[in-house]
């Protein structure tokens, strides 16, 4: 898999990620953008509803949850372990 | 909403007497616990009313100082000034002054919460850049401190340019007196633009200022860089050509071909996390109970349990709290109005005092157990950060029938009461989906409908086993079902036809829990409540005054007299208690004439060819009449149509219901006629509450009409075909 591949829709639990591109046609993902999700911002995955989706991701010490067609939006670096 | 909504008077243009020296605008964050703050300054020296042409309530309070009277203008919470819902447009619409009736404000008090500061100084940035004083009050420093943020106040003022930043404690009131003295330093006092977070931003304004030949402020070229023209900002300012050429090359400049809101968003949080990193410290994180539950509650399966383990605490509590207050309720009106009828004698006026007025309040008034109790709890669930959960954990499910998330607390609670239901709709930001579940709410199975499910069930369905279940729950859990197949149905059409559009928004905060504040819960529980009977009690009222007179006019004298003279011949033949009774026999065979050659009684016999595919007389089809204003009423009106006093003593009724025979001798009550009667309850919108909430929450006729015609018309459908099937 090419890195470009990371978006915070494959995180998985409890694993923290830079975001470094974002697709902003959606104005679904324009919105994200105002509540903080933009490039530099550094993430955890925190939790999913059942089925995986929504999905629940820290930010800065609060939580925000997203629909997996908007989290593929966002490319990723993952931090840490496991990269 | 609709057009004419959008059209405003530009600020200079308004003119608004005031009693107050100063407007100041509580701006902050959804969660910032603004409103415990707007309500620990003012206390209860609030009104709230509503924005013109919108249904979004407009908090306005009071705080007196030594040498000024300041007004404080709660709006709702907002993350940014580019809004994204009708809430957040109003926000946004009054800080910049193009709300229609109310003034721009002399000041901003921006509420910054502690423990998410970075979301709160991109909004802070944002009222920077406006041409008006700010102060900053912080909250939630408590909370931060647990979860491990130590937030350097003086730090923080330094770098949002020097501008007056006060920590408050809501709970014990600590820094409220500090907070009130900067407030009142605002009054005449010059805006705060010292941060130039933008600077290109800055520039563009101003050369396109320069355009203009200064004719418009640097903040308003600032917001036409940002929204370009659009509805909302065309009307308050007219550009020309040339003008609005240099506004499309100033944003080209910036923005390139990406969207502004990004570029914006980027520009601005990339300056809070260099912001972050100077006035935040970070302290150990203190493990408490509310870290280890929302870990727990994190857990997919969890989660989902819990919600629903609350769900039915709060649906049993409805019905185990409500329920006798409202037999209270029910009892006191009808010994209420029996006293005002026999102190008054007989009558229309009297009649019109106890059975339309006495009545009509009583009707209002039941509602308020349960719209009180079940908003306690809504209120209790959103202040404590666990509704935004409840909504994140049911998304897909709810996103599978058209809607999200949001929607799924209105709809429960619409098995209690749909009122409530629809009233807690204002959650959801997207507006198609809002109407799509106020259509798909009424169909729950309320606590209304329930009595005449049960009346009808427990006389018509065998009470026969069926597995480990009688066939009378199965019949009663098959409605409930029903409904919510209907509803979820109604919500899929509707999306797909009128309401057809994009996907609903779903991005929603998820705020740790907290406890919620005593004093805010109250104002906000008095705060609906006055709602509710101010605005659906008023149509209830009438409508209840409007079906009494119905039932009453006109007064056959005929009936009457021939009734006193029963009375008399009756009191030559027996005595004592068996006086009485044949006294109340004939009184209310009388009633049940009376009631016969009404307006009501003529209608539904005129309607009875109508009805006659369901099966139903024109008793039955009286009944339903009068019962479109409120459901349970149909109880009432069968009781007297059929003669039987006591509409409580369901034994006779039901017992009188079966042995109705149609003219030739069959019986007007078959099993298939009962589903079909059933059927009709369980669709139709037989509620001017519900009705009247829909009018105010959509702030139009167009939906509770359709929503009505469309009820009805499936009930009517329904009734009919399981009648001509199960009859066939």
């Amino acid at each position: 898999m090419e890195t470009d591949a990371y978006t915070l829709a494959t995180l998985r639990r409890g694993e923290k990620a830079v975001i470094e591109a974002i697709d902003t046609r959606d104005p679904q993902v324009q919105r994200l953008m105002v509540l903080g999700l933009v490039e530099g911002a550094e993430v955890e995955h925190a939790s999913a509803a059942i089925g995986g989706d929504p999905m629940e991701f820290r930010l800065f010490g609060c939580g925000i949850s997203l629909r997996q067609e908007h989290a593929r939006m966002f490319t990723v670096a993952p931090v840490g372990a496991g990269v | 909403m609709s057009k004419s909504s959008e059209v405003r008077i530009p600020a200079n243009e308004i003119t608004v007497k005031r009693r107050a020296d100063v407007s100041i605008a509580v701006v902050g964050t959804p969660n910032s616990g603004k409103s415990t703050l707007f309500n620990r300054l003012t206390g209860l020296k609030q009104r709230i009313g509503n924005y013109p042409g919108v249904t979004v309530e407009r908090h306005i309070g009071t705080l007196k100082t030594n040498d000024a009277v300041i007004e404080l203008v709660d709006l709702p919470g907002t993350h940014s000034l580019t809004p994204h819902s009708l809430e957040e447009r109003i926000s946004v619409d009054v800080i910049l002054g193009r709300v229609e009736g109310t003034a721009a404000p002399d000041g901003v008090l921006a509420v910054l919460d502690a423990s998410n500061l970075y979301q709160g100084l991109f909004l802070v940035q944002q009222l920077l850049d406006l041409d008006l004083p700010v102060v900053v009050a912080m909250t939630m420093g408590d909370a931060a401190i647990r979860s491990g943020i130590d937030v350097d106040v003086a730090a923080l003022q330094d770098a949002l340019g020097g501008v007056p930043v006060v920590e408050v404690v809501a709970t014990t009131g600590s820094g409220l007196d500090e907070l009130r003295v900067a407030i009142a330093a605002m009054r005449g006092a010059a805006a705060s633009r010292e941060l130039v977070v933008w600077p290109e931003l800055r520039r563009a304004a101003g050369e396109f200022q320069q355009a203009t030949d200064n004719e418009l402020s640097l903040r308003v070229c600032e917001r036409l860089i940002l929204e370009g023209i659009s509805e909302h900002t065309q009307n308050y300012a007219r550009l020309t050509e040339s003008q609005t050429a240099n506004l499309v090359s100033q944003r080209d400049k910036l923005f390139g071909m990406e969207p502004p809101i990004a570029v914006e968003a980027r520009i601005r949080y990339a300056w809070v996390r260099d912001t972050l990193k100077k006035v935040q410290r970070s302290a150990p994180r203190l493990q408490s109970w509310r870290t280890r539950l929302t870990a727990f509650l994190n857990q997919p399966l969890p989660g989902t349990i819990g919600l629903f383990l609350v769900m039915a605490v709060v649906f049993q509590a409805v019905f185990a709290w409500a329920t006798p207050v409202m037999d209270l309720i029910d009892s006191g009106t009808a010994v209420l109005s029996g006293s005002v009828a026999a102190a008054l004698g007989e009558g229309a006026f009297s009649s019109l005092v106890a059975d339309g007025i006495v009545a009509g309040v009583g009707s209002v008034i039941i509602f308020l157990p349960q719209i009180l109790i079940l908003f306690l709890f809504i209120i209790l669930l959103e202040d404590s950060g666990y509704l935004a959960r409840a909504a994140y954990l049911m998304d897909r499910a709810m996103h599978s029938v058209g809607l999200s998330g949001q929607s799924i607390i209105p709809m429960i609670s619409s098995f209690a009461c749909a009122v409530p239901g629809i009233m807690a709709t204002r959650v959801i930001p997207n507006r198609r989906d809002r109407i799509a579940t106020i259509l798909a709410a009424p169909f729950m199975t309320c606590s209304a409908r329930l009595p005449v499910y049960a009346l009808l069930i427990a006389a018509f369905v065998p009470a026969k086993q069926v597995g480990f279940m009688n066939l009378q729950g199965l019949v009663l859990f098959g409605l409930y079902l029903f409904g919510i197949v209907m509803g979820v149905l109604t919500a899929l059409l509707i999306r797909k036809t009128a309401l057809r559009g994009p996907k609903p928004p779903f991005a929603l905060m998820l705020p740790e829990f907290r406890r919620p504040n005593l004093q805010t819960v109250f104002i906000q529980l008095l705060g609906r409540a006055k709602v509710f009977l101010y605005r659906a009690g008023t149509v209830i009222f009438t409508v209840a005054v409007i079906v009494w007179a119905l039932a009453y006019f006109p007064r056959s004298d005929s009936i009457g007299a021939e009734a006193e003279q029963q009375r008399e011949a009756a009191s030559y033949s027996v005595s004592g208690p068996e006086l009485e009774a044949e006294y109340a026999r004939i009184e209310n065979l009388a009633a049940a004439a009376q009631l016969e050659q009404s307006w009501l009684g003529r209608a539904g016999k005129a309607v009875e060819p109508l009805f006659k595919p369901l099966g139903w007389d024109w008793r039955v089809s009286a009944a339903v009449i009068a019962g479109f204003p409120a459901r349970e009423v149909v109880i009432a009106v069968l009781g007297t149509v059929y003669a039987v006093g006591d509409e409580a003593d369901e034994q006779t009724l039901s017992g009188r219901l079966k042995a109705s025979r149609w003219p030739d001798g069959s019986s007007v009550f078959t099993l298939p006629m009962v589903i079909g009667l059933l059927i009709f309850y369980a669709c139709c919108l037989q509620c001017a509450a519900t009705l009247a909430v829909i009018r105010r929450e959509t702030n139009t006729w167009r939906w509770p009409v359709f929503a009505w015609v469309y009820m009805t018309t499936i009930g009517y459908l329904g009734a009919m075909l399981a009648f001509q099937v199960g009859s066939a």
